[in-house]
């Protein structure tokens, strides 16, 4: 069962040894990922930093948006001051009537005026003159007491202090009243002044470069008389718009344009900076995952060629390609999304909480609390969704494998009438995969809401404590905001540092399958000096073997003493049941594994003192198994020689395929595929075509399959036999016409080699050999 | 998008329902928790608050985070339902209808897409239904509902709004076309790689043999170079992603903010208050909007898997076998024959037959051999018995009747079928040996001991850890292949059949074992009736009658020394296998 891609139970058994060592492999990748990191790092910090400066800019902008009081405080008291200092003596200075010896005199003197008000006044002269007083004149006299008069550059007309006399006498001014209505009835009064008079009261005030006029602030009254509830902010700054301009100008909001440029300039300078860093710090990443997971590969493919034989006879073929993609592919998915991300995280995280402490303990335990709950219920609920995730791998394997096997065996259960077994083992691992399906995507799919939520708590929790603390005045309100976006930021990489560190455990776990390969013992090397060499062109073909001693492994002895004189171009059958170890003696004749004593003895030279290349340069092997690669005809044929297009049609013409290559669509162009387009015959001719090319001095020939048709059969034993003249061949025959006309007959039985002789020998031997062959014959 | 909805069932549709108006709630308390927070900062930044009202508030904040994770909890619970229900149901679907096709369409598919299919199709589908779902409700629900809230706030915000999310789409549709298409050239290429690794692995012999080590490595770094180089190219490209959306979401709050101060500072006083709590709404909102866009976006990005992938599942689903079941149930007086009146058969599809015109008869008892080259039609001569194939022309009767007639199981009943590529299931040697329903009770203990001994296998049994309980790996792996084709000859026997079908099965035994098994099984099953195919002279030159084949042909029918009198194809089979004088010594 191919392990499944990123299991998150997959636990390495040495974590920090493996990825110590993954690290010190990385070399020169790892000055890529040092600044990845640094970026990631740098970015986390950036977006501790933007939050802030929002709210900076939430901050100013509400500042934008505030009437200036304490202009709007100055001007009320220049207005009560005026009320108060000038209205008395402006008042008295109006209403002094011009009394002297010669306005008496005249009036007096003046016939018009009766006589009986004449009286009046002059009971009045003796005594103090004040306003209520005069009111009390008749209007004929009044008239004359009241000229036009001109006060601090301001004339004022007689008429208009007649009538400041006659408001004034009416009621009674309070320039200190509280009272709402005293304060309304009061700017009634004082709008039904005489222009002059009002001129007289409120100076012109100038602040802040703009003069409020008399008349501004009078109007300035009468607005502000209108509000009913001060407590009602909008309901003031409705009123605040009729407000004369030059009030306006002077109370109005002033909008730290220049503020808010700047922070904006400054947000625009971070989110453009961590956006780049994000940028960089990925793609970085990126190459530093690809190029690693390549050299991953490309070790591999080049030790496999390193590693003696014996290694691949424990490692299944499905075991190291599950390491070569499913476990490189697993290291270079986790480097690249998990080990900034992991970083980032665990920054933010530690950023975030050592700025809340920095800002304030207090806050920082009440932020830090209230999501302990959370975060403990997360880790319950991650631990179980963990089990469910293994148990839903596992079910998933397991009904993968009955799938495999219902599928491949699809005829067997048909003519055994095994439906119903099937699909009741079926239908009970597929429920099996449901149960655990929806148990382990219920749990993680908690995930996101619970993180939600445990945001929003702590952000109520902290705006709770912090108006406390503000309450009791030991914070400001800055310090909440903060907190605020502190909470945020300190939830959210909680997730990604889970993730992160499952990611790291599968990096090591899957590092560490493939480290096992690197340590695989390779084959010695082979240095020139202790080697002979034997040139395929001038090898004769004679061999010797004596007394050869082979075991696989040291518990059982395979070949225990075989000693035999081969002479060039003879032909050795090696004959045996199924399974008797035939392919033992390709082995040892190809060095593919070395002889534990005795020597075989190559035209002359031991084959201890060749070298494992010039051995294989000695052979030429054609094997059972057609090993035909995805490519064309023509690079299977040449296989890694130099045969000229004219030497491989002469090849393919010697084993009669070459027509059938001209009938295919590109000729020798023609990309082989395993899809059974080419018969199993037509593969065997194109390796023998490829065996051909490489004329080597020795042979080794695995004889006819069972399903190969008779005619082809035919044309592949005629190939055959052209291959094998001139050369000596050993052959796992399978035809009597082969075995018959051996030189010598190798039989072989539980991977030992019992019975050697011609074929009449053997016979007449009556062993083990004749029973093989007679019992073709038997009733 | 549509077809993926055609599977569910009634009552997922309710659960459906149950999702949408709980994501409805969930989405309507989450447009509302900025308001509470609004109103909380408000609360805290104004001066002379009272607790209680920021307890009250941040409590109703509370419910309402509450509320959402409830309805969260509860959506996740019937998310998680529906998606495994879905996929268990799929694949309980798809694997009967494999179950019930016929050998044309196992070919057709071929065994290894058909896996595929019932295993990484499901599961991708799967993914993006637990994934896409929630997704796909939620992510209008919320954008309709939060331009709703947003829509006559502002003219200028509202078009920037628009103009950022349009961005957003434009950047991850020009991304998309950079990319998806590369994604399926890396999928060919890890294929390469993989083959190329498999090539190396299981051809290593043959390197080593042309010292091509260097060779291979090469070709290798090749591929291999180009598969990184292709992911590279991805890579970097999706790297803009993300650092793109974050910009975006963050420009488009500087810009509502920074357009908004100079939307106040220009506005009366009366509206300004009006103006910048819009603006805080606004932007949170406005987030909310993008958000569901690029949900929407990376649902576009998940689908065209998912959508391949269900289109190759129902490709399987929608294909029928042309097997049907008889009504017959098998209960015959003759048994052990089968006769062909002139049976022809052609590939669907096809123009050459691959069978014309065979007739022939066995009788009770009667060992029948088939002989002829690959392609001759031998082994599709023997599918046609057990209906693996159903004949083009004429009929193949069993016990007198039609084979179409038979009940299934029923006619399966009469036979004991052994393949060509021994397939033994990954249990015991006793369960594989019993396997199946014959019609005739459980097999004992005594007929698994009988078949074992039979087929010549007690002798290797006997030595395995457990012997008969001794448990195969997948594939039979840990037995030899001869072994494997010896136990899946005793379940034919075991079996206790009328007919033995034996398609090539005894190739891969050695001359010694295959010879004593049939002798062996000629003593134990007197009356039962043989049909062998056969590459080798050895195994059929006794059998009562031997039915030459060639090009789908009848070319000779006898026994062996008239065949070789009177029949060229087989004294040319003959010849090729065994030597005159040995031909002429049987």
């Amino acid at each position: 069962m191919p392990r499944h891609r990123g299991n998150p139970n997959d636990k390495p058994k040495d974590l920090k040894g493996t990825l110590k060592r993954l690290f010190t492999s990385l070399k020169d990748l790892r000055k890529y990922m040092y600044i990845a990191i640094v970026l990631a790092f740098l970015g986390s910090i950036l977006s501790i930093i933007g939050p802030n400066k929002i709210s900076d800019l939430t901050d100013t902008i509400s500042d934008g948006i505030m009437i200036d009081n304490k202009a709007l405080k100055n001007i009320s008291t220049n207005i009560e001051n005026d009320l108060k200092t000038n209205a008395p003596s402006v008042s008295q200075e109006v209403l002094t009537p011009d009394i002297n010896n010669d306005t008496i005199r005249n009036i007096m003197a003046n016939n018009d005026i009766p006589a009986e008000d004449k009286a009046k006044l002059s009971s009045l002269a003796s005594g103090n003159v004040d306003a209520s007083s005069i009111t009390n004149l008749p209007d004929s006299i009044k008239n004359l007491l009241y000229n036009d008069k001109e006060i601090k550059g301001i004339k004022v007309s007689k008429e208009d202090r007649l009538k400041f006399l006659e408001i004034s006498s009416a009621i009674n001014i309070n320039a200190n009243a509280k009272s709402n209505s005293d304060i309304q009835k009061l700017i009634k009064l004082v709008d039904s002044y005489p222009e002059s008079v009002k001129k007289l009261i409120f100076d012109d005030y100038k602040y802040k470069g703009i003069k409020i006029t008399s008349d501004d602030k009078i109007k300035f009254l009468s607005v502000m008389s209108t509000v009913k509830d001060y407590n009602d902010g909008t309901a003031i700054y409705k009123t605040l718009d009729k407000l004369p301009k030059s009030i306006k100008e002077v109370i109005k909001p002033e909008m730290n344009m220049k503020k808010i440029k700047s922070i904006s300039l400054f947000l625009l300078i971070i989110y453009a900076l961590s956006a780049v860093f994000n940028f960089t710090q990925s793609i970085l990443m990126a190459k530093v995952s690809n190029e690693y997971t390549k050299r991953l590969r490309d070790k591999i493919s080049d030790k496999l060629n390193r590693l003696p034989l014996r290694y691949f006879d424990n490692v299944s073929v499905g075991e190291i390609l599950s390491r070569t993609t499913n476990d490189i592919d697993t290291i270079g998915q986790a480097m690249y999304q998990s080990m900034s991300q992991l970083v980032g995280a665990v920054t933010l995280f530690v950023a975030s909480i050592i700025m809340m402490f920095a800002t304030n303990g207090l806050m920082a335990l009440a932020a830090i609390l209230s999501s302990l709950v959370g975060f403990i219920l997360m880790f319950i609920i991650m631990f179980k969704s963990q089990k469910y995730f293994s148990m839903r791998q596992k079910a998933l394997g397991k009904l993968n494998g009955d799938i495999e096997e219902a599928y491949s065996l699809h005829n067997i259960i048909k003519a055994y009438n095994g439906e119903k077994i099937e699909e009741e083992k079926f239908d009970k691992l597929n429920n099996e995969v449901y149960d655990a399906n929806r148990k382990s995507q219920f749990l993680s799919g908690l995930m996101p809401p619970i993180m939600g939520f445990i945001g929003n708590f702590s952000y109520v929790a902290v705006c709770v404590v912090g108006a406390y603390l503000a309450m009791k005045g030991s914070i400001t309100f800055g310090v909440i905001v903060a907190f605020m976006i502190y909470a945020r930021l300190f939830t959210n990489p909680l997730n990604q540092i889970a993730q992160g560190t499952t990611s790291i455990q599968q990096i090591a776990a899957s590092s560490e399958r493939v480290f096992e390969i690197f340590d695989a013992k390779e084959m010695d090397d082979e240095k020139d000096d202790d080697f002979e060499y034997l040139n395929p062109k001038d090898a004769k073909g004679n061999i010797e073997f004596k007394h050869v001693k082979f075991s696989y492994d040291s518990s059982r002895v395979i070949i225990k003493d075989f000693s035999a004189k081969v002479k060039a171009g003879s032909k050795i059958a090696i004959v045996g049941p199924t399974g008797a170890g035939k392919t033992t003696m390709v082995n040892l004749l190809m060095k593919f594994y070395n002889i534990d004593s005795g020597d075989i003895v190559i035209d002359g030279h031991s084959i201890n003192k060749l070298k494992r290349k010039n051995v294989h340069d000695l052979f030429t092997m054609v094997l059972q198994d057609t090993w035909l690669f995805e490519d064309t005809i023509r690079n299977n044929v040449k296989y890694n020689t130099d045969a000229t297009d004219e030497e491989i049609w002469k090849a393919l013409e010697a084993v009669e395929v070459d027509h059938y290559v001209k009938t295919l669509p590109d000729s020798l162009d023609y990309v082989l595929k395993d899809n059974g387009e080419i018969s199993i015959g037509q593969k065997q001719l194109l390796t023998i075509a490829r065996g051909m090319l490489k004329n080597a001095p020795f042979l080794i020939l695995d004889e006819a399959t069972s399903s190969v048709d008779t005619r082809t059969e035919e044309i592949v034993q005629k190939a055959m036999d052209k291959l094998m003249e001139g050369k000596t061949s050993f052959i796992i025959a399978h035809r009597l016409s082969t075995i018959k006309n051996a030189d010598l007959i190798l039989v072989m039985k539980d991977g030992d080699i019992i019975e050697k002789g011609t074929h009449e020998s053997l016979l007449k031997k009556k062993g083990f050999y004749a029973d093989l062959y007679n019992s073709q014959f038997k009733k | 998008m549509f077809k993926l909805l055609k599977n569910f069932k009634k009552i997922d549709f309710l659960y459906l329902l149950i999702i949408t108006a709980l994501i409805f709630f969930q989405v309507y308390l989450d447009l509302k928790l900025p308001d509470y927070m609004s109103s909380i900062t408000v609360l805290v930044k104004t001066e002379g608050s009272k607790m209680s009202d920021i307890l009250s508030e941040g409590g109703k904040m509370l419910l309402c985070a509450g509320g959402s994770l409830l309805s969260a909890i509860v959506v996740s619970y019937f998310t998680s339902l529906v998606s495994a229900r879905y996929s268990r149901n799929l694949r309980e679907k798809l694997f009967k209808n494999v179950e019930s096709f016929g050998m044309e369409q196992m070919k057709q598919f071929s065994t290894g897409s058909l896996i595929t299919r019932t295993t990484n199709d499901i599961t991708n589908v799967q993914m993006f239904i637990s994934m896409g779902m929630q997704m796909l409700i939620k992510a209008p629900i919320t954008a309709v509902w939060a331009i709703m809230k947003i829509l006559n706030k502002n003219l200028t915000w509202s078009i920037m709004t628009g103009g950022f999310v349009i961005a957003l789409l434009v950047i991850i549709a020009i991304l998309m076309s950079l990319v998806l298409p590369k994604f399926k050239i890396i999928q060919k290429l890890v294929d390469k790689v993989n083959s190329l690794m498999r090539e190396e692995l299981t051809g290593i012999r043959v390197v080593r043999a042309f010292n091509a080590e260097k060779y291979q490595e090469d070709k290798f770094e090749k591929i291999n170079d180009e598969l990184t180089n292709t992911n590279l190219y991805t890579q970097t490209r999706m790297s803009i992603m993300s650092p793109v959306m974050y910009l975006i979401m963050n420009l488009l709050t500087l810009e509502i903010y920074f357009l908004g101060a100079g939307l106040i500072e220009n506005a009366a006083l009366g509206s300004k208050i009006g103006l910048f709590s819009d603006m805080v709404v606004f932007s949170s909102y406005a987030m909310q909007v993008i958000m569901s866009f690029l949900m929407l976006a990376v649902i576009f990005i998940m689908y065209p898997r998912a959508s391949i992938s269900m289109d190759r599942i129902e490709e399987v689903i929608n294909t029928k076998s042309k097997i049907t079941d008889g009504k017959f149930l098998g209960t015959t007086k003759k048994k052990g024959e089968i006769e062909f009146k002139k049976v022809s058969f052609k590939y669907p599809d096809a123009d050459e037959y691959v069978l014309k015109d065979i007739s022939f008869k066995a009788k009770k008892g009667e060992t029948i051999a088939f002989i002829g080259s690959t392609g001759s039609g031998k082994s599709t001569l023997l599918n046609l018995i057990p209906r693996f194939y159903d004949v083009t022309e004429g009929e193949v009767l069993v016990d007198g009747v039609d084979v179409k007639d038979y009940k299934l199981s029923s006619l399966h009943n009469k036979l004991g079928y052994v393949s060509q590529k021994a397939m033994m299931f990954g249990t015991s040697i006793e369960n594989n040996i019993s396997y199946g329903d014959n019609g005739k009770g459980k097999i004992t203990n005594k007929k698994i001991k009988d078949a074992l001994n039979v087929s010549e296998s007690e002798e290797f049994v006997s030595k395995l850890k457990g012997e008969e309980s001794f448990v195969l790996a997948e594939g039979a792996t840990n037995v030899s292949g001869g072994q494997k084709q010896r136990l899946s000859i005793a379940r034919a026997i075991a079996r206790d059949p009328e007919i033995y079908l034996f398609d090539d099965t005894f190739s891969a035994l050695d001359y010694k074992t295959d010879a004593k098994l049939r002798s062996n099984l000629k003593k134990y099953t007197k009356d039962a009736t043989i049909l062998i195919v056969a590459q080798r002279i050895g195994t059929i030159m006794n059998a009562d009658k031997i039915i030459v084949l060639d090009d789908g042909k009848v070319v000779g029918m006898g026994r062996h020394k008239d065949l070789l009198k009177n029949c060229p194809v087989y004294k040319e089979i003959a010849y090729s296998q065994l030597g005159k004088e040995e031909l002429e010594n049987a």
